[in-house]
């Protein structure tokens, strides 16, 4: 039957291709879709991996009376014995060490850069690497050196770090050691300029307030943990006390896109319906064209069973065909734009099983009617001599 | 030829009327006895292939009774039918009817399609058919490049590889040139020579007195039955 069905279709090639065309389009749109979501969210988990999801972010909120809190000097210290704690590491802002260029930058124009005074031990915490030149070491925390977060470096327009690349920083100059790569754990770093926390207080004379603690835990018990530092950061003013998650908003964004890839699927869906009914009537018009052929197949003995089964296997192969150049070009297309965004290709056995599922269905009901109308056909009347 | 022989064809008081009252058929009594070569001659509208459709139960008689090698079709299924016409009976038409992208060696397997028999048998006994038809060299030409004595050849070819109690020819030199004509004619002769009882349908005399037996029909009747004798 299955030859038969072959040699149906091999007499109109082009037929057969923009036939199967809709379905094609229809399988290859939503194939790409949620190659493409599954794609991206495989880069995300893999970043996520990398990156680790145990970090968590301790920052003081607002006071009752809505000003700025601070978190208390002891709570590094306090965080640190906490049993699952793997890694604390603070930095403290300096509102008023503002970042130039050079000396010659009108007051005014900072830039928006933060500057933070850090211990050594911060870039290991938030999972940061080193773009150009070094971090900061206990040599150099001590000296008027600092490292540029990423966006920082670029807004002054220094691209790589030396000895002889020097800011203006708090009055002063600093020599730029080293920039760093954007951090996605820690996005806040990335427009900072960051120096040692002995430096801070040898050169700029302040003794930064504790504005934000990284910390990284055991993964198996980081909800756990999560629940505790807030009073354990701060015993007399818990509530005064904002811990956070950063690897959620990454994940979060990956929800995001959830509503959109259904929208997608939804239209790609209506692709394939279309593209059912181009089937179903490629088969209402091969039955008409071949009333001849069928009352000739009914005087060689076939049975109206026969007929209904010779048209349906049309219709179905003929599905099946544009499910499969579907699926391929999905695939294809998943891939290409997957590597163009640095993602690894993805493309879920799900989403293909279910598109020739799909397929079948839609070749199945769109050549019933023709099918039966075939089997109806009169052999006298189809082969009355003309 | 003898009335000893057994009547592949029995058809008692059939008659074939359709909806509004068109009399294709009325009141038919015929027998055709087996290995006898038979015309069926007479105008357009005289019945003739609804003559060829009954005998070959494409088509169920309004009244009457119809017997088809020993069968009585009003007792069969349409399932039955259909056997029936899979492996006794073969049919040629005037337009040959062949598939146009498929083989002539395919063409003439189809014949057996229908019949439960395996691909390698189908072709193998497709293949012996055409050599008895003279085709033996064109196996795997396609219908197209055939000239219209070799495509009515390739239908006669498909019709008998069955090997059928009874062929059934409508017109089958109808769309031919006078020569293939007479070599299609002869084809048949040779056919019937063997043992294969053939009907053939015409309009045309000069073919139906090529035949031992002529029945002719007028406006659904059966109006005379010549057998010719040293024929």
């Amino acid at each position: 039957m299955l030859r038969l069905a072959a040699y149906g279709l091999r007499a109109r090639p082009l037929r057969v291709v923009l036939s199967a065309l809709g379905i094609a389009i229809g399988i290859a749109a939503m194939v790409a879709v949620v190659g493409t979501s599954t794609s991206s969210r495989a880069k995300l988990d893999r970043q996520l991996a990398a990156l680790g999801t145990n970090l968590l972010t301790v920052a003081p909120g607002q006071t009752l009376f809505g000003e700025k809190a601070t978190l208390p000097d002891q709570s590094v210290a306090m965080i640190s014995r906490v049993g699952p704690v793997e890694s604390v590491a603070a930095i403290g802002q300096l509102p008023d060490a503002k970042v130039y260029r050079t000396n010659k930058i009108p007051a005014p124009q900072s830039g928006g850069i933060g500057t933070y005074a850090v211990r050594t031990d911060l870039l290991n915490t938030v999972g940061g690497t080193v773009a150009s030149g070094t971090w900061l070491n206990a040599a150099t925390a001590q000296y008027p050196a600092v490292v540029l977060g990423a966006a920082t470096a670029e807004h002054l327009g220094i691209t790589a770090a030396s000895a002889n690349m020097q800011i203006w920083l708090g009055g002063r100059w600093f020599t730029v050691v080293g920039i760093l790569d954007p951090v996605p754990l820690a996005p806040e770093l990335d427009l900072g300029a960051l120096i040692g926390w002995p430096a801070a207080q040898r050169y700029l004379g302040l003794d930064a307030d504790i504005t934000t603690v990284y910390t990284r835990t055991d993964p198996d018990t980081v909800e756990a943990v999560r629940e505790l530092l807030a009073r354990t950061a701060n015993p007399a003013q818990p509530n005064e006390v904002d811990v956070s998650r950063p690897s959620d908003a990454l994940a979060a964004q990956a929800a995001a896109e959830t509503t959109f890839t259904g929208l997608l699927l939804g239209l790609g869906a209506v692709a394939l319906l279309v593209g059912g009914i181009g089937v179903a009537n490629t088969m209402v018009i091969s039955v008409l064209e071949r009333r001849a052929e069928i009352g000739l197949r009914r005087s060689l003995g076939a049975t109206r069973r026969h007929i209904r089964i010779q048209f349906l296997t049309e219709s179905l192969l003929l599905s099946v065909l544009g499910g499969g150049a579907g699926i391929l070009l999905g695939a294809g297309a998943t891939a290409g734009y997957a590597t163009l965004q640095d993602w690894p290709t993805v493309v879920p056995t799900w989403v293909m099983a279910g598109g020739i599922t799909a397929t079948l269905i839609i070749g199945g009901v769109a050549g019933l009617y023709p099918a039966i109308r075939a089997a109806r056909v009169s052999p006298t009347e189809a082969l009355a001599a003309t | 030829m003898t009335s000893s022989a057994e009547a592949i064809v029995t058809l008692r008081e059939v008659g074939r009327e359709y909806p509004g009252r068109v009399t294709a058929l009325r009141d038919i009594d015929l027998d055709i006895y087996r290995g006898e070569l038979v015309a069926i001659v007479g105008p357009s509208g005289s019945g003739k292939t609804t003559m060829l459709n009954v005998m070959g139960t494409l088509d169920r008689p309004s009244a009457g009774q119809v017997l088809i090698d020993g069968f009585d079709i009003a007792e069969l299924s349409d399932r039955e039918l259909s056997a029936l016409r899979a492996s006794r009976i073969g049919f040629v038409f005037q337009h040959f009817h062949l598939a146009a992208g498929v083989s002539v060696l395919d063409n003439v397997a189809d014949g057996l399609l229908y019949a439960g028999t395996g691909l390698r048998e189908r072709r193998e006994r497709a293949e012996a058919a055409l050599q008895r038809v003279g085709l033996g060299r064109r196996l795997t030409h396609r219908p197209h490049a055939l000239s219209g004595g070799e495509k009515q050849r390739t239908a006669i070819a498909r019709a008998v590889v069955c090997e059928p109690a009874l062929l059934l020819a409508d017109e089958p030199t109808g769309a031919l040139d006078s020569q293939s004509g007479e070599g299609v004619m002869r084809l048949l002769l040779d056919l019937n020579e063997i043992g294969t009882t053939i009907v053939v349908i015409t309009h045309e005399h000069m073919v139906a007195s090529q035949l031992p037996r002529q029945v002719s029909m007028l406006d659904g009747r059966v109006v005379g039955d010549r057998t010719a004798v040293g024929l």
